[in-house]
């Protein structure tokens, strides 16, 4: 199999999506510049993390306006896996491939530390292998991530179960002291109705080697591995 | 909106003469401005140069020392790390979020145009009280929110930093930026023009009026006029600054690219003369090739604007559409500005009109300035204070230091900034002395920021020592072996024969201190002109160090929290009653003088190398050293970071006839306090046996108090919760942000 890592101009986590990917997931992976207009050689696709155009006009609404998002929206429709990460998950819902919008965090600060996920749903490409409830460590680091969308969608997306992953504390608790930046009941990541769609605000790429995690943990390589399995399966 | 005039009176009568001098003719306008920005203190370190001489720069892993952009360190492999440190002071003082930004953005080409990837940043800030000053608070909101605002966009992480507050920064924020760069030794690129015919590229932003005579601006007081400088404060742009790193970095890998630097102070002036002068060749310059942001630039405006986001480029002749190719990938405006020449002089053209025609010798080397240095009067009288009364409640003490925001934790500034992009970040900011990065290599490297301006306002040769001490302490503690450092010293006016004899002191404590250490200086930073007209105030002299190690197995990582209970926690060095320029002092008894630490050099190296030694054995579990607040702040951080208490029987720190308040926050140097644990106590004991240095044990591991005692008697007992709140609610209060 083989993974495209988008790059957009000011895209700063396509290197470290690049190795983990290439190195500890042993998977080939390539760096494609946002102007190519041709995926057919890859079997899934990642947007990876930083800040597309430099968050300009509103964090990534240029970038899902860029050639390569013709072909990611065809891929998307055929039912190969997409993970946007951080920006690409900004990307994703300003390109219409993910409901909801990303707002300034409530804090109006920019923040960066490690916080615990709660696995709500496996039925996303990309959490298909982890159990319900289960509990992810990964680090966040952004300033527009307070996920928000209307009530009634609200209801659509719990009704189709589509929200896959809360912020919580490190017993599982669903609260407000475990959400860091606002977001509506707790929301970190989603995916789309098919399932093969999966964006998140925290950093699968920065927490797969026991290396960097402060919990001796390597919770990110989850995501990644399920959707290598997936793909692998398909 | 360039006045002549304003050109010509910032260099001095003398400096004219000397110029013409030189030249053997009278300069006309666009040469004299070119002169007077490269001659400015900024640019030229004419004041600072000759007593800089002292500082050793050579070691076994330099490769490049001062003098360039950035200085080089070998760390095996053919892999290099770049390291540098920039301020940006004045422009913070009056637009704190562009003014530290374009810091960064500064720093950051630095170590680019070395053709290193920059792979973490530091920053040092100092600000007036943020617990009195609404002016203080501002400005550290926005010099935190720039620094986050810039970093975080262009993917380069702030690892580590320091923030010390103190009455003397109110109006003279000190903003101090380190960048630490990673490259291939093969691909090394020096800011030279060596070979005639190259071709000279500028990439980047269009040059505009932001930034014109930012180095005049930086080189003199500020007054309370400086307000209505803004346009001397450049533009940040990230996202170009971004594109630049990516490119640049590409067009270094195609091997034409023989030359290589940012403009940054000094604009094209600076920047152009110093590579002709450096490579020993010319320059010819066409300004109308220059893309330009408004049409009307002056050639003046031109040759001096400080607009960032700019680099030039020397490429070898007839490989320009190969690398501008790469420039186009990432839609950067680029032009092909000159030519290398073998006259030696930097000529400016306009339409093909000669304009200027100076030799690079001329303009890149500024006559040297001896300055006068006079002992100032306070330095004797401040020494001798009289003891404060002991303070009867030393729980509450303690929990008011761990409040004290110089002392308190950091997060709500760290919280700010990614600390993690590049994942190389394995020690992150609060888990350890230094932070640790680790290398394609398998190696690791420490980095560490420090100053103290308290302690070097007392006594700045001590007290500037005492800085390198601390950052290469920090280092030892996560086990790293000290590398190198770099220094920004930041000082007032250097016209000021007391200002300038601080400076000359703490010039000589830092090159004691590393000569005994064996640490080489590899580049820094000189900043003068920090005072105020308005309050008539200088700041404390305020060297800042950023100092590399080198940590060469994972295993030998270390950081400060607590781990087990009933492990041992051990104290080595002595404690002195050295209170002057303590936090303790300050911030409890609101009293300035005494005596500030000093070192004892023998000693210094003797533990750092023992605390290394038992690291590399595997015998420490917890190392922290001993700074701010003293043992009884370090120790409540080491709780704190642990979510673990600790039991300490004080009567056996070493020490002679010390008051417990002395005892508990005396700053003395060289000291640590480390946990071990049972099966590695008696192995540790027989190497203190044979060191020579004081140590004992003070205490061990548990429960969710941290308690002081001597014997069974009590005397410090705060629960675990307690300290937290003082230590990590202390600043989002000051800000307005508690819960």
């Amino acid at each position: 199999m083989r993974v495209a890592i988008i790059q957009f101009p000011g895209s700063n986590c396509d290197f470290d999506t690049l190795h983990v990917l290439n190195n500890v997931m042993n998977v080939k992976a390539n760096l494609v510049w946002h102007k190519s207009d041709d995926l057919r050689d890859y079997d899934a696709v990642i947007l990876p993390g930083g800040f597309s155009y430099g968050d300009r006009l509103r964090a990534g609404i240029i970038a899902a306006h860029s050639p390569v998002m013709k072909e990611v929206r065809r891929m998307a429709k055929d039912g190969y896996p997409i993970l946007g990460i951080c920006n690409g998950f900004q990307i994703l819902i300003e390109s219409g491939l993910l409901p909801g919008a990303l707002l300034r965090n409530s804090s109006l600060k920019f923040i960066c530390k490690w916080v615990n996920l709660s696995v709500i749903s496996n039925k996303a490409i990309f959490t298909h292998k982890i159990k319900k409830n289960h509990l992810l460590k990964m680090p966040i680091a952004h300033n527009e991530g307070r996920y928000f969308i209307e009530e009634d969608d609200l209801k659509e997306l719990y009704k189709r179960d589509q929200i896959i992953l809360k912020y919580a504390d490190e017993y599982g608790k669903i609260s407000e002291r475990s959400n860091p930046n606002g977001s509506i009941d707790g929301i970190a990541g989603i995916c789309n109705d098919e399932g093969n769609v999966f964006g998140l605000m925290p950093h699968p790429e920065r927490a797969s080697e026991k290396l960097l995690s402060p919990f001796n943990t390597n919770n990110g390589k989850i995501i990644f591995s399920s959707m290598i399995e997936y793909v692998k399966e398909r | 909106m360039v006045a002549l005039n304003s050109i010509l009176v910032e260099l001095t009568e003398d400096e004219m003469k000397e110029a013409k001098r030189m030249l053997g003719r009278e300069p006309n306008h666009l040469e004299l401005a070119m002169i007077d920005a490269e001659w400015s203190e900024h640019c030229s370190y004419k004041s600072s140069k000759p007593v800089l001489k002292q500082l050793p720069t050579k070691g076994p892993r330099v490769i490049i020392g001062p003098g360039y952009d950035a200085g080089v360190v070998d760390v095996d492999d053919g892999y290099v790390v770049t390291l540098h440190i920039e301020s940006h002071n004045h422009p913070s003082a009056i637009d704190p979020y562009g003014g530290a930004a374009t810091g960064i953005g500064g720093v950051l080409r630095d170590i680019l145009c070395m053709g290193t990837r920059p792979i973490a940043l530091l920053d040092s800030l100092r600000f007036g009280s943020i617990e009195e000053s609404a002016h203080s608070r501002w400005l550290f909101k926005h010099v935190v929110r720039g620094i986050s605002d810039y970093g975080n966009c262009v993917g380069v992480p702030t690892v580590a930093g320091e923030v010390e507050f103190d009455d003397c920064f109110e109006r003279n924020c000190l903003v101090d930026v380190v960048c630490l760069g990673l490259g291939k030794i093969d691909n090394l690129v020096l800011a030279e023009a060596k070979y005639p015919n190259d071709s000279v590229i500028l990439v980047g932003g269009s040059t505009g009026r932001d930034g014109i005579h930012g180095v005049t601006f930086a080189s003199r007081v500020l007054t309370e006029k400086s307000d209505e400088e803004r346009s001397a404060v450049q533009i940040p742009d990230p996202f170009m600054k971004k594109l630049i790193i990516e490119a640049t970095l590409e067009a270094i890998a195609t091997g034409h690219v023989r030359g290589l630097k940012d403009l940054g102070g000094g604009g094209l002036t600076c920047g152009l003369s110093e590579m002709a002068d450096k490579g020993g060749c010319g320059i010819d310059l066409e300004l109308s090739k220059v893309h330009l942001r408004e049409k009307d630039l002056s050639p003046i405006e031109i040759m001096i604007s400080e607009s960032q986001e700019r680099m030039v480029f020397i490429i070898e002749q007839g490989h320009e559409k190969e690398v501008c190719e790469i420039f186009d990938k990432y839609e950067l405006p680029h032009s092909i500005i000159g030519k290398v020449t073998d006259s030696g002089k930097l000529i400016v053209k306009m339409n093909g009109s000669e304009l200027a025609s100076l030799p690079a010798k001329v303009v890149a080397n500024a006559p040297i300035i001896y300055r006068k240095a006079v002992e100032p009067d306070y330095i004797k009288k401040i020494r001798i204070v009289e003891k404060p009364s002991l303070p009867s409640n030393l729980s509450s003490v303690l929990l008011k230091m761990l409040s004290c925001p110089s002392i308190a934790s950091k997060s709500w500034v760290y919280e700010q900034y990614d600390h993690e992009v590049g994942i190389r970040t394995v020690v992150k900011p609060g888990q350890g002395d230094a932070s640790v990065l680790r290398l394609p290599n398998g190696t690791f490297l420490a980095i560490k920021a420090d100053g103290n301006s308290k302690h070097c306002y007392i006594d700045p040769y001590n007290g500037s020592a005492g800085c390198l001490s601390e950052a290469c302490r920090n280092l030892v503690s996560v086990g790293a072996e000290p590398l190198a450092f770099v220094d920004h010293l930041q000082f007032g006016n250097p016209g000021n024969p007391e200002v300038f004899w601080t400076f000359k002191e703490s010039v000589r404590g830092l090159a004691d201190y590393s000569k005994a250490i064996g640490l080489p200086c590899i580049g820094g930073k000189v900043s003068f002109y920090n005072e105020d007209k308005v309050k008539n105030m200088a700041i404390k002299p305020s060297p800042v160090i950023a100092a590399i190690g080198r940590i060469e197995k994972q295993e030998w990582i270390t950081t400060m929290n607590l781990k087990h209970y009933g492990d041992h926690i051990v104290i080595l060095g002595e404690t002195k009653p050295e209170m002057g320029g303590s936090e303790y002092y300050e911030y409890i008894h609101g009293l300035i003088g005494g005596i500030a630490p000093r070192i004892d050099f023998d000693k210094e190296k003797a533990t750092m190398h023992t605390i290394l030694d038992t690291i590399r054995k595997g015998l420490v579990k917890a190392v922290h050293d001993v700074s701010k607040g003293g043992i009884a702040v370090a120790l409540a951080e080491m709780c704190i970071s642990g979510g673990i208490g600790a039991s300490i029987d004080y009567s056996k720190i070493p020490a002679h006839d010390l008051r417990i308040d002395e005892l508990l926050f005396s700053e003395t140097h060289s000291r640590f306090i480390i946990e071990i644990d049972d099966n590695s106590i008696d192995e540790f004991l027989i190497i203190m046996k044979k060191v020579g240095i004081a140590y004992n044990i003070i205490g061990k591991v548990g429960g969710d108090t941290l308690k002081f005692n001597k014997n069974k008697e009590e005397l410090i007992s705060i629960p675990l919760s307690d300290l937290k709140d003082s230590w990590l609610n202390s600043i989002p209060k000051c800000m307005g942000e508690s819960e």
